[in-house]
């Protein structure tokens, strides 16, 4: 595991404030707030607060690819968001860095049992403003193996990119999904393999949101970002996995509308 | 940041006793309603398996006959077997001598536990599934009700049913072997009374779950029933259909889950957002309805954002 050794690396060289605050209780009485609130936040206020929108279904109906979306839209000077779950044996699946980006983003995680999954969304400021909800789930998220493993196929479609685009106001809203085994290297006798970080860019090489990624997100991942786009432009998608493989593709500028009325 | 055990057990040790604390289960009582000449209806609890309603949550039926009673789909566990063959003695006066299991489904299969596996019978298609997926399902079963499972092992059905007319202790009956719901789907008329017991191929006041299903199949095996002249529709989950409403809602609500699932792809909801889209105010009367959304949602999402969204352009650098 040697991605999440860097990522830890650098939230420690964040700038610590110089006196570390005191942890608010969490409201979700979780056994681990504790052990992953000081890594996590390193000292920086953290609170629990209503603007962060964590959307997740009542149920993990399948627990090697539960979605989640955060929506920190309504939390100014949001420039970060960490996606994590208090008991998974990888607990942060997701580190998204909105550049000229929404502070939002949607994905499929695997769960391991029942847990906390929260997002954890940093200020310009420094400080981080906290959602999340317990979601029960019977084992094995992280412990079996991914479909395609089973399936033996993961190799020929190694790195497929799907993908598109639809306008939301003056922003586009882009759905990427990678063909990977995302192998979390908790199953006997297959090595942690995992794409690593992803980068969405203007076509011009302008990049606009940028995520490290772990093996906690599911098998063949799939995201929903939210980037700005006044002028209407294509865009290109790159990712690298742990193996070192890149894989990148190009989205013709968005032509359509996202499904309105949402909650009509 | 991968957790130590160290860590992990720390925490767990650090857990409120309260949340730690063990449940017991309690008694299955399971009631009969006479619905037709020497049929009987169980109803189950029109609501997801839960801890509290102890995974009792399909419709079972008991037909008299003179070579002993007929049990349709016999519950979710051992002792749910149990209190469901008590309950057909009770009623009819004779032990069950044959069991029909309509599908793979726990809450429909798992209470053959309870039977001679030689009386019990079902779909081959619906053996080859319960041999595939038993022992996951089981897992399931056991992590959700605990206690309410205890003793149950997986019992394969031994008996195989096939398509057509069959005859049992002198009463007559039509099978109908069909797929969509599960890959094997067994339905059965009861020439006698007219009543077609459907097993989860209709769903009535119950919004469908489609953890293994197939719509275009399902929609065809809809499209068999309904061409079934019968009296009355004993559905999988929910309450009799005595109107002849049952099918057609339970195809209105595939319909629909189906058109909406490809426009959320199509509109580029994220699978999160899907999940909470508004069901239309006809189906306000399905119990479960978002639940059974959500679960469908998961099911459904993954394979139609392979087949809706296009694959991007390769950059070579």
């Amino acid at each position: 595991m040697m991605r999440p050794t860097i990522f830890l690396a650098a939230i420690a060289a964040l700038p610590a404030s110089a006196s570390a605050q005191a942890l608010p209780a969490d409201p979700l009485d979780s056994p681990m707030w504790q052990y992953h609130a000081e890594r996590l936040f390193a000292g920086m206020p953290v609170s629990f607060d209503e603007r962060v929108k964590i959307e997740m279904p009542i149920i993990a109906e399948n627990q090697h690819a539960f979605p989640v979306a955060i929506d920190a839209r309504a939390l100014p000077g949001a420039r970060r968001i960490v996606l994590f779950a208090d008991l998974n044996p990888i607990p942060v699946a997701l580190d998204y860095r909105p550049l000229a980006a929404e502070p939002f983003i949607a994905t499929r995680i695997k769960l391991d049992q029942a847990t906390p999954v929260r997002a954890a969304v940093q200020l310009e400021d420094g400080s981080w403003h906290l959602a999340g909800k317990w979601i029960d789930a019977s084992g094995g998220g992280c412990s079996a193996p991914p479909v395609s493993r089973v399936r033996g196929d993961w190799a020929e479609h190694l790195g497929e990119i799907r993908g598109s685009g639809w306008h939301e106001g003056s922003e586009t809203r882009l759905r990427i999904s990678f063909r990977h085994p995302m192998d979390t290297g908790l199953v006997e006798n297959i090595p942690a393999y995992n794409i690593d970080n992803v980068t969405v860019s203007r076509a011009d090489g302008t990049p606009l949101a940028r995520m490290h990624v772990f093996g906690s997100v599911a098998e063949d991942p799939a995201f929903t970002v939210i980037v700005d786009d006044p002028a209407r432009t294509a865009f290109s998608v790159s990712a690298r996995d742990t193996g070192g493989l890149e894989f990148s593709g190009s989205l013709a500028p968005a032509t359509r509308p996202v499904m309105a009325s949402l909650h009509p | 940041m991968m957790l130590t055990r160290r860590a992990m057990l720390g925490a767990a040790l650090a857990l409120p006793v309260a949340a730690r604390a063990e449940q017991f289960a309690g008694r299955y009582e399971p009631r009969a309603e006479p619905i037709a000449d020497g049929l009987w209806m169980v109803r189950g609890a029109d609501a997801p398996i839960e801890f509290g309603n102890g995974g009792a949550i399909a419709n079972s039926a008991l037909i008299a006959t003179e070579a002993g009673t007929v049990l349709f789909d016999p519950g979710v566990s051992l002792t749910h077997g149990q209190a469901l063959a008590a309950l057909a003695l009770q009623v009819t006066g004779i032990p069950v001598a044959r069991v029909y299991v309509s599908h793979l489904h726990p809450d429909h299969a798992f209470g053959a536990a309870a039977f001679d596996p030689w009386i019990v019978h079902a779909l081959p298609a619906t053996r080859k599934e319960l041999e595939r997926d038993g022992e996951g399902l089981s897992d399931a079963m056991y992590d959700l009700l605990a206690d309410w499972m205890k003793g149950t092992n997986l019992v394969l059905p031994l008996g195989d049913v096939a398509a057509g007319d069959a005859t049992f202790g002198g009463r007559d009956f039509r099978m109908f072997a069909l797929s969509g719901h599960s890959g094997g789907d067994l339905a059965l008329l009861d020439r006698r009374t007219g009543t077609l017991i459907a097993g989860d191929l209709v769903f009535h006041d119950r919004a469908p779950s489609t953890p293994h299903a197939d719509l275009p199949s399902w929609r065809a095996a809809l499209d068999v029933l309904e061409a079934t002249p019968h009296k009355l529709l004993l559905p999988g989950h929910g309450p009799l259909d005595t109107d002849h409403t049952a099918i057609t809602q339970t195809r209105d609500w595939l319909d629909w889950i189906d058109a909406t699932l490809r426009k959320a792809v199509a509109g580029g909801l994220s699978m999160a957002e899907a999940g909470d889209i508004a069901i239309p105010g006809r189906f306000a009367r399905l119990k479960a309805a978002r639940y059974e959304w959500q679960r469908s949602v998961s099911h459904f999402y993954p394979g139609l954002e392979e087949e809706l969204l296009p694959r991007l352009q390769e950059i070579r650098p």
